[in-house]
């Protein structure tokens, strides 16, 4: 098998597969989610407010009082990585060509040394990250074998990305498949790993935002 | 396996529902959650992460919920809980926690680690791994009708000094008031002052109101144990008696927990929702000072600062209503830092004040607190939970601090304009 079919196969049937496992797999965490169900709640509250968790969801983005101060490298850290990875895989214009192919939807894209320079800022963040992973007592009590793998999941695709769009090391095709391949992992794991936060933390801030929000506090 | 513990692990699957799911699934293990906790902060062990703190549940819900989980048993690589590990677990779960709901505040991807850990108590308390003091709070709740065992004849006693006190009847199962009047044990044993300030305050304001000689204690231990069998047993007592008088309003005392149990869980253990209101003394006396039946005359010249009581102001959304009381009888008012619903919790809330076991613990996170007075520079600190107080009371003086904490209602009622004081 020669490079080509490498790169054919990764965005071809590994990519198919990929793309519905994970979407299998987020249906089934739905369901195990959703299924569980959630008993009404009696009491009445305080205020009508159905809007508490839509608001909940874009308010906890940002940092609640105080806490910036506390956890510097996490918040700060925590958004360069989101923030790049958002720009690399929403506006370089490959990817949106990837998208536009497969769903007729696109959009403009952004420069591509501009997505450059967003990618190498969230290797940097997600490097910083690991290492206050290490570092921090708490964090490192909290971290098991899943999200040491979650990190890699993650580095994997920007790095490849990274060393193709610059011809590094290995030759493209190759680099370029190497990097669909990491995707295609990324896609599997994310319903099974913390990385589907992704999606259940619409939910999680949603309902917290519903408990908080019928107690007449904002959160 | 006991059935003890089998009993626990299944009220660990019961008390899972979607939010809980929700909350497991989306945590990335950021650890933001400990940097809100007072156990954490004023400590710095990292096992006073809240998230850490539910490990018992995470277990159950990944190998009972989850396919991975499930799988993952099937093969013998996750086992399940032992009782060994539910004991190494309770001091997390009971002497660490106050139920503050700081943590639930924070935490990125929203999750209420509050909500899960008072869910998590029920499995602990049905296991048979819930603090001994606490056990002996809820039973006496139950057998003798107050934590602390206190019994009719000693409100009693309160109530004939009280009316000597002001010249005030204290009306007692008066069917058909505005209002039943609620205390809590703490209360009747530690600040009788509570009880005068009100006759005196709804004398004034010209509302109606009752003590119920079978229902007169807020507080719930039930709720804090996490039995919810046994805080539905509390809450009816209550229930019972606001039906049968026909108040169409139920006053929760200076008290935080009493009204987290009865204004939020209450409807929630009876299974319907409650025929008459359920109100913080805050929100009434706001409501009443809104209305003009709440007059005060003279401020009070000595820098004050308030103590926002978790779950009044953070767990109860009576905010704003503290501080526009306040500003009627306080010259000098002065917001410590944080303060309002992002403020940091006595340290003795959720039954820590009631578990011996907690003292040194509860002693030790006493400190942020004395740094929030300090940033204040005042001698007096006002608040509206009994239990705050006496928690404050105790850290203000193992730390050999002079100042001096009072009941906002009290407060009030020290400036009271009356028109035929005694
Ligand atoms: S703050 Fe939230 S996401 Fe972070 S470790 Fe705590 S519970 Fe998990
Ligand atoms: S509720 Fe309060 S005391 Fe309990 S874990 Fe959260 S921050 Fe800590």
């Amino acid at each position: 098998m020669n490079h080509l079919h490498l790169l054919t196969f990764a965005r071809g049937s590994a990519l198919n597969w990929a793309l519905m496992l994970c979407v299998a797999g987020i249906v089934l965490r739905l369901f195990e989610i959703f299924g569980l169900g959630r008993k009404t709640d009696l009491a009445k509250p305080r205020i009508n407010s159905p809007g508490s968790g839509w608001h909940t969801i874009f308010s906890r983005s940002l940092p609640p009082q105080g806490m910036l101060k506390r956890e510097p490298v996490t918040y700060i850290g925590g958004y360069v990585f989101h923030l790049g990875l958002l720009t690399a895989i929403l506006f370089f214009a490959p990817h949106i060509e990837l998208i536009r192919s497969m769903t007729r939807l696109g959009w403009p894209s952004l420069p591509s040394p501009l997505v450059d320079a967003s990618v190498v800022a969230s290797i940097i963040a997600l490097g910083v990250l690991l290492a206050h992973r290490l570092n921090n007592p708490v964090k490192r009590l909290l971290s098991g074998l899943c999200d040491y793998l979650a990190w890699t999941a993650t580095l994997l695709p920007l790095l490849t990305g990274y060393m193709a769009y610059h011809h590094l090391f290995i030759e493209y095709t190759l680099m370029l498949a190497l990097h669909i391949f990491s995707v295609d992992l990324l896609l599997v794991l994310l319903p099974f790993t913390k990385l589907f936060h992704t999606f259940s933390v619409f939910i999680s801030r949603w309902y917290n935002g519903d408990i908080f929000g019928r107690k007449g506090v904002a959160s | 396996m006991s059935a003890t513990l089998a009993k626990g692990l299944n009220s660990f699957k019961e008390v899972i529902d979607a939010p809980i799911a929700s909350f497991f699934s989306s945590c990335v293990h950021c650890g933001l959650c400990a940097e809100a906790c007072l156990f954490y902060t004023e400590t710095g062990d990292a096992q006073f992460t809240p998230i850490h703190k539910l490990e018992p549940l995470r277990r159950v819900w990944r190998e009972e919920y989850t396919l991975l989980g499930k799988l993952g048993k099937l093969l013998g690589l996750s086992k399940p809980l032992t009782d060994a590990e539910l004991t190494e677990w309770e001091p997390l779960v009971y002497d660490s926690c106050t139920l503050c709901g700081r943590c639930a505040m924070v935490c990125p991807v929203g999750n209420d680690l509050t909500y899960m850990i008072r869910k998590l108590r029920e499995g602990m308390s049905s296991s048979g791994h819930a603090p001994e003091d606490l056990i002996g709070a809820t039973t006496r709740s139950i057998t003798i009708g107050s934590p602390m065992g206190i019994k009719w004849p000693a409100v009693l006693a309160q109530i004939k000094h009280v009316q000597a006190e002001t010249g005030i009847e204290v009306p007692v199962e008066r069917a058909g008031a505005d209002y039943l009047v609620l205390m809590s044990s703490m209360e009747i044993i530690n600040f009788p002052e509570y009880l005068s300030a009100l006759s005196r305050i709804f004398k004034q304001a010209g509302v109606t109101w009752t003590l119920a000689s079978d229902a007169f204690e807020a507080t719930n231990s039930g709720i804090q144990i996490g039995a919810s069998d046994l805080a539905r047993e509390i809450v009816s007592r209550i229930v019972v008696a606001a039906e049968r008088l026909k108040v169409k309003c139920v006053i929760s005392p200076e008290c935080g927990h009493a009204f987290t149990a009865l204004r939020w869980e209450g409807p929630n253990l009876m299974g319907k929702p409650f025929g008459f209101e359920v109100k913080h003394i805050l929100e009434v006396l706001d409501e009443l000072h809104k209305a003009g039946k709440l007059k005060t005359k003279g401020k009070d010249k000595r820098p004050l600062t308030y103590h926002d009581p978790c779950q009044i102001a953070r767990r109860g959304g009576v905010v704003e209503q503290p501080r526009r009381l306040l500003s009627e009888v306080a010259a000098d008012f002065r917001e410590m830092p944080d303060a309002g619903v992002m403020n940091w919790c006595c340290g003795g809330g959720g039954g820590v004040s009631a578990n011996s076991r907690a003292e040194p613990l509860r002693l030790q996170v006493f400190k942020h607190k004395i740094t929030q007075i300090e940033a204040t520079g005042v001698q007096t600190l006002i608040t509206a939970c009994a239990n705050c107080r006496i928690v404050m009371e105790e850290g203000l003086e193992h730390y050999h601090m002079n100042i001096e904490v009072i009941g906002l209602t009290e407060l009030l009622a020290e400036y009271l304009v009356e028109d035929n004081a005694p």
